[in-house]
């Protein structure tokens, strides 16, 4: 067991600056408006830095620097940015307990979470795309003897990208890494919840890139946000959020007829059929804890598995075992390695999850674990805690329904395959679930079968580079992760060469 | 002062949408800063669940959404200030037998909505509808 000096504190891993600032064209720019607002730390309640809170002139000044630098960074080879997206991940990699420090400080979350998933993944996303950049190869066909197209990939030139609070750095990094490895020069704002982290990470990697290439502007949705994903000055943009947002997003980029990637959540279905409890096995402890993975991040993820789906001959048994399993989660300090459930990410957060709780109750779902608020007393009394919990319920509840982003289960029952399945897709969303079965082919079936861009089978909350990740129906448009997230980030050029003398012949 | 939205959904009867006392007090000190406004009901990720406030009409609603109550923050109760609340047919579907009270707490909230900078969130608090019949 480990437990971190908090920042502020005498061996503290990282030292925060009183005041953060954007950067932009490799320096760090202080606002136009001279405007700053609290970063505020979850673990509790208090106010550590200020932060630039950038207007509309701020992004054009980084639009600026990323226009003056786009021409030179498209142009370098896939082998230079390559090597520049791996230096990055290397200096990840030797920062790994400062960042976990900075992210758990941001964001509130338990800090074996930086320190085993979302930093390693980080860094690792950045190799996979200096690796994808290099391995991937135009392609050319033959139309006839005389006539080939060429197709080339080429950068979109100067995008903007709006991060979520969630996993500051590593939802920064899924959208980063691929845009870099295109030739793409970024502007880019952090939540307003957690800017700080990955402007600590930009610390360390920022000279690694050419001035201009990364562009942070930090400040509101409403303030800085806008003006950017509403510029015509970018040929792309990347949001994950809310479903309105998203198509406030979309309204933008159809004004400047420009591609636009969303991710928007989901309410993510979890089945447990039945011949998973056929043996009290190493496969049925997984599977157990597949249901507590609820209780992951807090809750606050965008493929939470939300929704539990038991088929009802083991409904009692399994969901028996699981509230035992989920009641020994360990909810404390989130700087204490230990700690398995930390801090929910703002107030406002916390006060939408209880709000939850309220309705969960009003609309007559059965409360098996958990409700309330929690209070660790000490430093943390002011700190956003919420207790694990677990309603009984149907799909039709808005607890079934609505992305909590908390520590909250709801769940219910199945009869059959069929019934299975249609609960499953009775919901809005679609990005991400889980089946589990010890049968193959049920496993696969039902794999197809859910209507969600990812379906873990037999596993769940993996999130490895090389697996596609994006979601169906309102849960969003496009893919991250995987060499496809390339083609979200480049044009195709073709080039229809005639290699013959004659003309046409039509005039 | 509260606000009861109008009833605007042909054949009901019973409004569907309250402000607190203090969404009312927010959204007269925004609509100095911004001019007319109107809410728009998210969902999904990160800050889904609350509603958005936006200057009316940067929002484009559409035969996808539902207009579900119509705000008059005027103190004089004049019309002067009206601010429509929108959300999605397919949402309406799923919450379509909660009343939604809009409220205000303390934080900072993503999106584009006009209150984050204020250090203010709105949020929604629901209660059953008597007159609506739940999961029909």
């Amino acid at each position: 067991m480990t437990v971190y000096a908090a920042p502020g504190t005498p061996d503290a891993k990282v030292t925060f600056k009183p005041r953060y600032e954007h950067w932009i064209g490799g320096e760090w720019v202080k606002p136009v408006k001279g405007q700053y607002f609290e970063d505020i730390s979850p673990v509790n309640g208090k106010p550590f830095a200020e932060v630039a809170r950038g207007t509309a002139e701020d992004i054009d000044a980084a639009l600026d620097a990323a226009h003056k630098a786009a021409p030179a960074w498209g142009k370098t080879s896939t082998t230079e940015r390559a090597a520049v997206l791996n230096k990055i991940a290397d200096v990840i990699d030797a920062n790994l307990e400062l960042l976990a420090v900075a992210e758990t400080w941001d964001n509130g979350k338990p800090i074996r979470e930086p320190l085993n998933a979302d930093l390693p993944l980080a860094s690792d996303h950045f190799r996979y795309f200096a690796a994808a950049i290099r391995a991937q190869e135009g392609h050319f066909a033959e139309m006839d003897g005389d006539m080939t197209a060429y197709h080339y990939k080429e950068p979109l030139g100067v995008v903007g990208q709006i991060i979520p609070w969630n996993f500051p750095i590593l939802m920064a990094v899924w959208k980063l890494a691929p845009a870099l490895a295109a030739g793409n020069c970024v502007v880019l704002k952090p939540a307003e919840q957690t800017p700080v982290s990955i402007l600590v990470l930009v610390e360390l990697i920022g000279d690694i890139l050419p001035p201009g290439v990364l562009n942070v502007v930090n400040g509101f949705g409403a303030e800085a946000g806008k003006p950017l994903a509403s510029s015509p000055r970018i040929r792309k943009i990347a949001f994950t959020g809310e479903t309105t947002t998203g198509r406030l997003i979309l309204q933008y980029a159809s004004a400047n007829i420009i591609p636009a990637t969303l991710e928007l959540g989901g309410k993510s279905p979890n089945l447990f059929f039945s011949d998973v409890a056929d043996q009290d096995d190493a496969f049925y402890d997984k599977a157990q804890e597949g249901f507590v993975l609820f209780a992951f991040n807090q809750g606050e993820v965008c493929t939470c598995p939300s929704r539990a789906l038991i088929q009802k001959p083991i409904y009692d048994s399994f969901l028996g075992d699981a509230i035992e399993r989920t009641k020994k989660a360990v909810q404390g300090n989130p700087l204490d390695t230990d700690t398995q459930v930390g801090a929910q990410a703002s107030n406002d957060q916390l006060e939408k999850i209880l709000s939850y709780i309220d309705i969960g109750k009003q609309e007559g779902a059965k409360l098996a674990l958990g409700g309330s608020r929690v209070d660790l007393g000490g430093d943390l009394s002011e700190g956003y805690y919420v207790e694990p919990t677990i309603f009984e319920g149907h799909n039709k509840m808005r607890l079934f329904q609505e992305e909590i982003f908390g520590p909250v289960i709801a769940v219910t029952s199945f009869d059959d395959y069929d019934d299975g399945i249609a609960i499953a897709n009775d919901t809005l969303y679609g990005l991400g679930a889980g089946v589990w079965s010890r049968n193959g082919n049920v496993a696969y079936r039902a794999g197809r079968d859910i209507q969600a861009g990812r379906v873990w089978v037999n596993n769940y909350h993996s999130y490895p580079a090389g697996a596609a990740f994006g979601g169906y129906k309102s849960s969003g448009i496009g893919r991250e992760n995987s060499a496809l997230a390339l083609d979200h980030y480049q044009q195709t050029k073709n080039l229809l060469v005639s290699y013959s003398e004659s003309a046409l012949g039509f005039f | 002062m509260s606000a009861v939205a109008t009833v605007v959904i042909p054949g009901e009867t019973v409004s569907r949408v309250s402000l607190s006392s203090e969404a009312v007090d927010l959204l007269r000190r925004l609509w100095d800063m911004h001019g007319p406004l109107m809410f728009h009901q998210s969902g999904g990720c990160c800050d889904g669940s609350s509603p958005m406030c936006f200057p009316a009409g940067d929002f484009m609603t559409s035969a996808a959404d539902v207009l579900l109550g119509i705000f008059d923050i005027s103190p004089a109760q004049d019309g002067s200030q009206r601010i429509e609340f929108w959300m999605s047919t397919e949402q309406f579907e799923y919450w379509s037998h909660t009343h939604l009270t809009v409220d205000v707490v303390k934080g900072r909230g993503s999106g584009f909505s006009v209150e984050a900078p204020e250090g203010v969130r709105f949020m929604i608090r629901s209660r059953l509808m008597e007159t609506a019949t739940p999961f029909a």
